[in-house]
């Protein structure tokens, strides 16, 4: 069986942070493997270590900086990494539909039984990619699977998708499938030192556009951010001040004044 | 091409039209104004016709009911879906950006080779889409631009307001066919989860505890605060997934909501999916080292400060 999970290198904004253009200021931001990727992660190397013959290959659209992202996941245990990136796509304000085809393509060659994505990627959180990923292959999919009940070779996988108000609904769906692993499903491991030392000696394959056999124009999209700002606040908070003691005297105060707390 | 037709599909779980089914219509009303067109309405399997008849409200011109299955399954309303905007040719095809959404809006927009913006928080259109949605994690907004039709758009729930009673709404059955050779997915059951000792949603007073904590060891200064106070601990949902604290104490989209007289949270930042479960709170105090976190837009008293300051000094107050 083989198994490929998409990751995501995602920015996070520093506390106080300046917009510069149409986005925060590149030295206000800092970059990690997005949270849901390294619980999809851990998903795959769990079936990979309770089954025999399964693969586990990483994909990710992202520049190279993002590399130190992808060995985190080979650290983790998964077998080698696919990096697709050329100048094009560094240009291009990439859709949700420009993704899964890039995806697809790395799909296409690889050939999966299954697909983890993340429910969201932390930064743009537009938690589509994963089933547009599906639809673009003919895949089956879920989203926001937070269980997941299978062994290398079944033809279907037994999960939970995670509804609003602590509903759970069981579903069973056909391989080979797309899911979109959620927060929680499992405790994500980190990654030892011989696994850090292995990932050094593991594959990232770059793929451009012209690899994949992908033409320019699925990067074109009719979507573009054009502004990005601080929302007006609506806040009416009436804030305490001082040192830590006179805000918490103050905060006492009230939670007396509520009656909460004597 | 099409004539500014929005095609708006409703959400119901269980036998109930979800909220948002109902703020979908507001704001399915609002772009056909700016489009010049009508709205049109889908209901897709369960008791459609009487989900009809509560959809019917003002503002809405045409509902279709597709009457086929009872729960939602992703791959009836992909094909249901791509059915009605083959026949109604719409220029917006809008939907709820609920977990069922995430499940089908983005295989419908890539089948329909359709452009997809999710999560919007605002709409309007003047010669292009201009769509507002948030960007790391709330703390900034964005707007985008869709210069395409048709295009798909799924919006957040809480932003638009309830389309009020009323109407003429026509009710019409669409013919459907499913398609059961595409069904790849069933839904054998559902669990409701999250039981346990307590019962957060009673409490009158919860001392809620987010990532800020860092360390589980550190919960402990958390419990002395609630021993105390005589509050009630709940948490956002990293706690919980961190297995620091049981389901049960979860407030959000997919854990508990709550209403105490007061909510004090601690080192949790305010994401779209912690706030609305405890959006409904009577005062709501925040505690965190971020000035900018968007949890401090619905305080109504806020603590710009450290928890490992401010906590020990609160618990002295109340002699702990
Ligand atoms: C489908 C879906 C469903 C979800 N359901 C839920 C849900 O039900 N409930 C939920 O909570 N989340 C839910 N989430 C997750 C949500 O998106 C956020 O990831 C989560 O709420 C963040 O939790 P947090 O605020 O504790 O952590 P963070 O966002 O990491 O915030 C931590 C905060 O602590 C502050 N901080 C750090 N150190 C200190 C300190 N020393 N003193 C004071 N403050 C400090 C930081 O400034 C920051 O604001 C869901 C997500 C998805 C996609
Ligand atoms: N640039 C990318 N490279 C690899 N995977 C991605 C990329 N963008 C999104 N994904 C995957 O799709 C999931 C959902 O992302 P999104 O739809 O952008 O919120 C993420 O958790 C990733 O697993």
């Amino acid at each position: 069986m083989k198994i490929l999970v998409t990751v995501k290198e995602v920015a996070e904004a520093a506390d106080d942070f300046e917009i510069e253009g149409d986005d925060i200021a590149e030295r206000y931001l800092e970059y990690d493997l997005n949270e849901w990727d390294d619980y999809a992660v851990e998903a795959a190397v769990q079936l990979q270590e309770a089954g025999e013959d399964v693969e586990t290959v990483s994909v990710t659209i992202g520049p190279e900086r993002s590399e130190e992202t992808i060995r985190m996941a080979l650290a983790k245990g998964i077998d080698r990494a696919v990096r697709v990136w050329d100048d094009d796509i560094a240009g291009a304000d990439l859709d949700v539909a420009a993704r899964a085809r890039l995806l697809a393509a790395v799909a296409e060659e690889e050939e999966p039984d299954l697909i983890l994505t993340g429910v969201q990627a932390n930064d743009t959180g537009f938690g589509a990619t994963g089933v547009a990923l599906a639809e673009e292959l003919g895949y089956e999919w879920a989203a926001v699977v937070n269980h997941l009940d299978m062994e290398a070779g079944d033809p279907a996988a037994a999960v939970r998708r995670e509804l609003e108000g602590g509903v759970e609904e069981l579903t069973e769906v056909d391989l080979p499938a797309v899911l979109t692993i959620q927060t929680g499903i499992n405790e994500p491991r980190y990654a030892s030192l011989r696994g850090i030392r292995r990932a050094q000696s593991k594959e990232i394959a770059p793929k451009a556009l012209s690899d994949l056999g992908v033409d320019e124009s699925v990067i074109d999209s009719p979507i573009r951010r054009t502004a990005m700002y601080e929302p007006e606040t609506e806040s009416d908070a009436t804030y305490f001040e001082g040192d830590p003691e006179d805000q918490a005297s103050e905060l006492a105060d009230l939670l007396r004044e509520k009656g909460v707390a004597q | 091409m099409s004539d500014g037709d929005v095609l708006a599909v409703a959400d119901h779980r269980r036998g109930d039209l979800r909220d948002v089914s109902f703020q979908l219509l507001t704001a399915g009303r609002e772009l056909a104004d700016d489009l010049g067109g009508d709205l049109h309405v889908a209901v897709i399997s369960g008791d459609v016709d009487s989900f009809a008849d509560q959809l019917a409200r003002e503002g809405v011109d045409t509902i279709h009911t597709v009457s086929e299955g009872e729960e939602f399954n992703h791959d009836v309303y992909v094909q249901a879906v791509e059915a009605l905007f083959d026949e109604l040719a719409p220029t917006a095809l809008l939907a709820p950006n609920s977990v069922n959404g995430l499940d089908y809006v983005p295989a419908v927009a890539t089948r329909l080779d359709v452009p997809l913006t999710t999560d919007a928080v605002d709409l309007t259109y003047d010669e292009s889409l201009e769509v507002t949605r948030e960007m790391y994690g709330s703390k900034v907004e964005t707007t985008v631009e869709v210069t395409a039709t048709p295009f798909a758009v799924s919006i957040r729930g809480g932003e638009w307001p309830a389309a009020e009673p009323g109407g003429d709404a026509e009710i019409e059955s669409f013919p459907f066919d499913v398609d059961e050779s595409e069904i790849g997915s069933r839904v054998t059951g559902f669990e409701e989860v999250g039981g346990g000792d307590v019962d957060i949603g009673d409490a009158e007073f919860l001392v809620s505890i987010g990532r800020g904590i860092e360390e589980e060891e550190n919960l402990d200064l958390i419990r002395d605060l609630v021993d105390a106070t005589d509050a009630t601990l709940s948490s956002s949902r990293p706690i919980v997934d961190n297995g620091w604290l049981p389901k049960n104490r979860q407030v959000g989209q997919s854990g508990k909501q709550v209403t105490p007289d007061v909510y004090l949270a601690i080192g949790i930042s305010g994401a779209v999916q912690h706030v609305a479960g405890m959006k409904g709170s009577d005062t709501i105090v925040a505690i965190n080292t971020d000035p900018n976190a968007p949890i401090f837009d619905i305080a109504d008293y806020g603590v710009v400060g450290d928890l490992f300051d401010v906590v020990p000094a609160l618990i002295d107050e109340f002699g702990g």
